[in-house]
């Protein structure tokens, strides 16, 4: 009877972009009299931080602050159609859709800006929220004041629509070929784990990944997603059911009691590196990376677990109860 | 049932207030008196979001009748911080990026300002040990964790 330490690689390729394309979102974006900008969006923000990604996206593309954007989310009935933030999608779409709305309301705001300075548009500057004119930076103003005159001198809005939208692609009969996402995004997770034989007890005791991500927006977050799907991969691997006991609907969870999850004292050791290698479709180069995280920590602790005390345990999660059973059984198969 | 009152301080302030004899704290401090920083969470006493502290412990609110609360010393996070000025653990919170959702934020902060206050000099162990009983989804713990060191580390510094 020992503990046994084993160590498991696994690596997945993370797709954006559903249903072979035709997975759209749409975005508005419009300015008020005071100079700030609203996003209205229909998409989700799940804690995730797309609004504040989504504002940093949006300040880039306008050419204003980052503090003078607001991202107003959540409502269906009030916001342009998205398909909804779910399988990575939501930076890469939103995005897409809020640069082209940008595009549009700054333009309509250099309209302005250049009636206001006996300008030609093409002229004009358009940085952090003050404009001027190329080569001559003495005339200048600000979007505040190009703002106002829009709505109480010109009668003019400074608003922009955008969409995202990859047409679907439909599989060629001949080969089955098919182009079904708009970009992938690349992970590798080794996991290092201690097996104790006697009670069937799994401990991982180190999560180490290399996260391919496309661009950035926000590498604090970006960071934070990748920790917590370490820890939410290790929970799909080791404690998450809702049948703890038996596979019967009355003895399905009630509480937290019996649906396990991590707490603070579970955390395994965990480290990360980013790779950035920009897409060629997403907004400054995104790719997705919420979900993959909790994916790739799931088949590197499997194969760890096979590492340690050779036994294929792939019915999740992996209990004490199955590490026995397994274990039990080749003892019989080999004696 | 007949309504009954309470009365008990209420993040330092003396309050009273009607409530049905078999309330919550925590519905008592989001229903009555709208203080939504206090989470309603699982409401079985087994997510810790509903966390606050009574006489400075930390107390699952869920769990607790309000009218025990009666004469007692009530803190919510409401009590600990504002946004001009915020608690030192709800700054190092936002500069740990230690939310995602920020349900269990209020819990997590409230059980380690319970832990701080006893203990200032906590180790990482000590810490994981206090917040146990508080889950979160969204974060995997690390940056919380991260958080409340940053505020034992300032403390040490002080």
């Amino acid at each position: 009877m020992a503990k046994h330490y084993g160590r498991g690689i696994a690596a997945v390729n993370y797709p954006t972009g559903m249903n072979l394309g035709g997975d759209p979102t749409q975005a508005l974006i419009f300015c008020q009299p005071t100079g700030g900008f609203s996003v209205k969006l229909a998409s989700t923000d799940l804690g995730q931080g797309l609004k504040t990604v989504i504002a940093q996206i949006a300040a880039e593309a306008l050419g204003v602050p980052f503090d003078s954007v607001i991202v107003d989310t959540g409502d269906t009935d009030s916001a342009p159609h998205c398909m909804g933030t779910f399988a990575s999608r939501a930076t890469h779409r939103v995005g897409n859709a809020v640069i082209m709305a940008a595009n549009e309301a700054r333009k309509a705001l250099l309209d302005v800006a250049a009636e206001e300075m006996e300008a030609a548009p093409e002229d004009l500057v358009l940085e952090n929220g003050e404009i001027y004119v190329k080569g001559a930076p003495e005339r200048k103003t600000n979007v505040f004041n190009v703002a106002l005159a829009a709505h109480f001198k010109h009668g003019k809005t400074i608003s922009g629509r955008g969409i995202y939208l990859k047409q679907k692609s439909g599989l060629d009969p001949e080969t089955g070929a098919c182009d079904p996402d708009s970009t992938e995004a690349h992970a590798t997770t080794v996991a290092e784990v201690e097996v104790d034989d006697e009670t069937g007890e799994v401990k991982v005791l180190r999560l180490a990944s290399a996260y391919e991500v496309g661009r950035q927006i926000n590498p604090e977050m970006v960071k934070g997603q990748i920790v917590s799907g370490a820890v939410m991969g290790m929970s799909h691997a080791l404690m998450e059911t809702v049948f703890p006991y038996y596979p019967a609907l009355d003895h399905h969870t009630y509480s937290f009691g019996e649906y396990i999850i991590p707490t603070a004292l579970d955390i395994p050791e965990i480290e990360s590196v980013v790779l950035e290698y920009p897409s060629s479709n997403g907004p400054y180069g995104v790719k997705g990376v919420g979900e993959m995280t909790a994916n790739s920590p799931i088949p590197a602790i499997v194969n760890a677990i096979y590492d340690a005390v050779g036994v294929w345990v792939t019915d999740l999660p992996v209990t004490p109860e199955k590490v026995l059973r397994a274990l039990e059984e080749r003892s019989l198969e080999t004696h | 049932m007949e309504s009954i009152t309470v009365t008990f301080k209420l993040n330092g302030k003396t309050t009273a207030v009607a409530i049905e004899p078999l309330e919550s704290l925590r519905t008592v401090l989001r229903e009555h008196l709208h203080l939504h920083a206090t989470k309603a969470g699982c409401g079985q006493g087994g997510c810790g979001s509903c966390t606050v502290l009574v006489n400075d412990e930390p107390v699952l609110s869920c769990l607790m009748l309000a009218a025990l609360a009666d004469g007692q010393e009530v803190t919510t996070l409401e009590g600990i911080g504002t946004p001009p000025h915020m608690h030192p653990l709800q700054t190092a919170f936002f500069d740990r990026f230690a939310a995602q959702c920020g349900y269990c934020s209020p819990g997590m902060i409230m059980a380690a300002k319970a832990l701080l206050d006893k203990n200032p000099h906590p180790t990482r162990a000590e810490i994981a040990e206090a917040l146990a009983g508080n889950l979160c989804r969204c974060t995997g713990y690390v940056a919380i964790l991260d958080a409340i060191e940053d505020v034992v580390t300032q403390m040490q510094e002080a």
